[in-house]
């Protein structure tokens, strides 16, 4: 099969897609798309010995958040050099693109860390972040939750980690208008974006020691999408005989997780574009919202580590932002690179900092400024 | 629970509303101005269709009958037992379902506990969704609120969640266009659109609320849930006395869980009903004390508002009859059997807040006829 590495190249893929498929649709069915890891890393080091990373410091509290990550890295000795790139979105032949050197540097780079972006509104931009899923087609995004010490919610000990598939779904955009006033949108599921995310969901479940990988659908309605989903899922799962593989219904998953968060904590969920999006932003909320959570965007040529918050225009630049959820993601990076020791030793020390509730800033009930905080997490590694 | 005002006053109301609005053409099938109720009534008795459903409805219908037989209620149960269970004989699953949409369609009115849906492909398509569709019962209302007595994560909730019930997402239209892509439909529009945000709004009216909230994912998919928040912003406009807001779904859920005392009545497309009804469900105790129904133009169903099969508890004596009782009273309601229903839900309220009888989901040990019995007694002293 010609297509089997071919995920890597998107445009590639469209070409090759359709020849294959109508020949040899028996072979298709057991066919897998990948006989190698799902999003390696192969980033290499510089001269001097670090890691380059490309870093979009975006708009609003970016800069501030960012410059707090920058400072608790230096800290901490990681082998990481910054190569600060713009993001301006500009429009060629009609479409919302990046700036050239941009992506040339996030393609070198293999990994980038992307502060919030504010998405300038009615000026027919696509919005940034899906733009930047596009450009570098980062088909899985990652949200890991877990409860803060310092930070008390009506749910303790939340440790859920949800994998979201990226590309289509109910996401993908085809949508029209049949007559006035009624509107069909197309929930688009493949077999090949499914595998892809799945066996990432098993690949990370084994990485994080996980023992459990959980599939959240709603088959029983939509019994031909989000049973292909399932069907793949049940393909994938013979790969990795070690990991525990089981699927919930989503209705399930929504209401056990809110009744209990706890029975989640050593499972991965994985679930297609909507149920992701849903389900991720509700553990953001079981622990606290959006500034405490780390959020990666997976792809097989790079990887962007984000914080999913917004730009919080409003008290940028006077010191007050609180750069956690930027600071996570950046450790999901290290770990992404294989440098967990300094991913442990900087996260440590920033959940250290954050319990003991002393230098906690203004969105946590607490007085210190952004460098403050910094300065905290810094004075314990 | 249909608020104290009763769903009569609701219809007046909405009866009144409609007038009000002599909009031309397109409006005919959106309006809720015949959406009137004639049940069934023989002599001094309502008949009412009753349909168990599979996992621990057999128990909780049970129970039902025993206490609104002990209240002496004017209803004479049609009960069609129709299971989504693989019963091995093909076919009988299909006509125990078409029966049961007969029977509604003749009584007007039901209590449905719920049916379960296989997952594999040959399976049947899912009857409560069949239902909906084939009665035109389309909106669905879930009332989530924290129960006296019963304390659980977070309190003050008083929520209630209208989901629109036939088309979106399940409109159970897919096909495969080639092996391994799968293209599933999503429908909405504007008519039945129009429909649940003026059945909203009207709800919201006749009860006593102040906050509509559409929730919508408008920004990701612009033409189809762009048409429900528009439609819904436009019908807002003819509710002046009403707040209206919108939030994008996972915005909602995540505010769902951290603050839910923000919301009063959202309105929304079907699958994030079915997410959001879960979410809230688990704030105020599980879907064994939440009630609802769906609502049509001919025909009101009464089921517990999430939707839980609870196969896993079947048989077992365990199951929380709460959901379905409180269903029921809503029913009654509706029939404009106040007293009746005021006396059975003041008994099941009762009950959970002296804390001593309750069943297992509630952190009890009482058994599903202990917890029935305690009801009993509780109406004998009222």
């Amino acid at each position: 099969m010609l297509a089997i590495r071919s995920v890597s190249a998107p445009m590639r893929r469209q070409c090759v897609r359709a020849a294959p498929r109508a020949a040899a649709t028996l072979s298709f069915q057991n066919r897998r798309f990948y006989s190698d890891k799902v999003a390696k890393f192969t980033g290499q080091k510089d001269a001097s010995g670090n890691f380059p990373v490309s870093i979009i410091e975006g708009d609003g509290i970016g800069p501030e958040i960012s410059q707090a990550v920058k400072d608790i890295f230096a800290a901490a000795k990681a082998p990481v050099s910054w190569e600060p790139v713009d993001v301006t979105p500009m429009l060629i032949d009609g479409k919302t693109t990046i700036p050239p050197a941009t992506i040339e540097s996030i393609e070198r780079n293999k990994v980038a860390l992307k502060g919030p972006l504010a998405t300038p509104i009615g000026k027919g931009h696509v919005s940034l972040n899906l733009t930047l899923r596009r450009t570098f087609n980062l088909f899985a995004n990652l949200r890991p939750c877990r409860s803060v010490a310092g930070y008390k919610t009506p749910y303790d000990g939340v440790d859920t980690v949800l994998i979201r598939e990226n590309t289509e779904g109910e996401y993908s955009g085809i949508e029209h208008v049949v007559v006035d006033g009624v509107v069909q949108s197309i929930k688009l599921i493949t077999r090949e974006a499914s595998e892809r995310v799945l066996r990432f969901a098993f690949q990370h479940a084994t990485e994080i020691g996980r023992k459990k990988v959980r599939v959240v659908h709603k088959a029983t309605i939509m019994k031909m999408s989000d049973g292909l989903f399932l069907k793949v899922a049940n393909d994938v799962a013979k790969d990795f005989p070690h990991i525990e593989f089981d699927a919930e219904l989503l209705d399930n998953t929504c209401l056990k997780m809110v009744t209990d968060p706890l029975p989640y904590n050593d499972k991965v969920l994985v679930m297609p574009n909507l149920y992701g999006d849903i389900l991720s932003d509700m553990c953001a909320g079981l622990i606290g919202g959006l500034g405490l959570t780390p959020s990666g965007n997976i792809g097989d040529q790079c990887s962007i580590f984000e914080a999913v918050h917004g730009s919080a225009p409003d008290i940028a630049g006077q010191g007050k932002a609180n750069p956690t959820a930027l600071l996570l993601s950046s450790m999901m990076m290290l770990r992404h690179m294989g440098l967990t020791e300094y991913a442990n030793r900087i996260e440590k020390a920033a959940f250290d900092t954050l319990a003991e509730g002393k230098a906690l800033t203004g969105d946590l009930g607490g007085k210190a400024s952004t460098t403050d905080y910094a300065q905290a997490i810094i004075s314990r590694l | 629970m249909l608020s104290r005002n009763s769903a009569r006053a609701a219809q007046r109301l909405v009866r009144a509303a409609a007038h009000q609005q002599p909009h031309a053409a397109a409006r005919s099938y959106a309006t809720i101005q015949s959406d009137m109720f004639k049940p069934t009534k023989f002599g001094s008795k309502y008949t009412v269709s009753l349909i168990p459903g599979d996992g621990i409805g057999t128990e909780v219908a049970e129970s039902v009958k025993t206490i609104f037989k002990a209240d002496n209620v004017p209803i004479d149960w049609e009960q069609i037992d129709v299971s989504g269970v693989d019963s091995g004989t093909p076919g009988s699953a299909e006509a125990a379902f078409r029966e049961s949409v007969a029977s509604l369609k003749r009584n007007k009115l039901g209590l449905k506990g719920i049916l379960h849906t296989p997952i594999s492909r040959s399976g049947h398509q899912s009857f409560n969704v069949a239902m909906r569709q084939e009665l035109d019962i389309y909106a669905s209302i879930c009332l989530i609120k924290n129960i006296p007595g019963y304390d659980t994560r977070h309190k003050n909730i008083d929520l209630c969640i209208i989901r629109e019930n036939t088309e979106g997402e399940y409109s159970g239209l897919e096909h495969q266009s080639v092996p391994g892509v799968v293209e599933s439909l999503k429908i909405i529009t504007r008519a039945k659109s129009e429909r649940i945000a003026k059945f909203a709004f009207s709800f919201a009216l006749a009860n006593g609320r102040k906050k509509v909230t559409c929730i919508h994912k408008a920004n990701i998919m612009k033409l189809a849930d762009g048409l429900f928040r528009n439609t819904c912003a436009s019908v807002a406009k003819e509710y002046p006395t009403l707040e209206y807001n919108d939030m994008i779904v996972d915005n909602a859920s995540m505010q769902c869980v951290s603050k839910p005392q923000q919301f009063d009545v959202m309105v929304m497309p079907n699958l994030y009903g079915g997410i959001l009804s879960n979410i809230g469900a688990a704030l105020v105790g599980g879907p064994g004390i939440v009630p609802g129904c769906n609502m049509g133009r001919d025909v009101a169903v009464f089921e517990p508002g999430c939707r839980h099969v609870g196969l896993d508890i079947k048989g077992k004596d365990q199951a929380n009859p709460t959901a379905l009782l409180l269903s029921g009273s809503m029913l009654l309601r509706h029939l404009g059997l106040d007293d009746h229903a005021n006396r059975i839900s003041k008994a099941v309220y009762d009950v959970i807040a002296e804390g001593k009888s309750r069943t297992r989901d509630m952190g009890g040990e009482a058994t599903t006829h202990e917890f029935t019995r305690a009801i009993l007694n509780k109406m004998e002293t009222l």
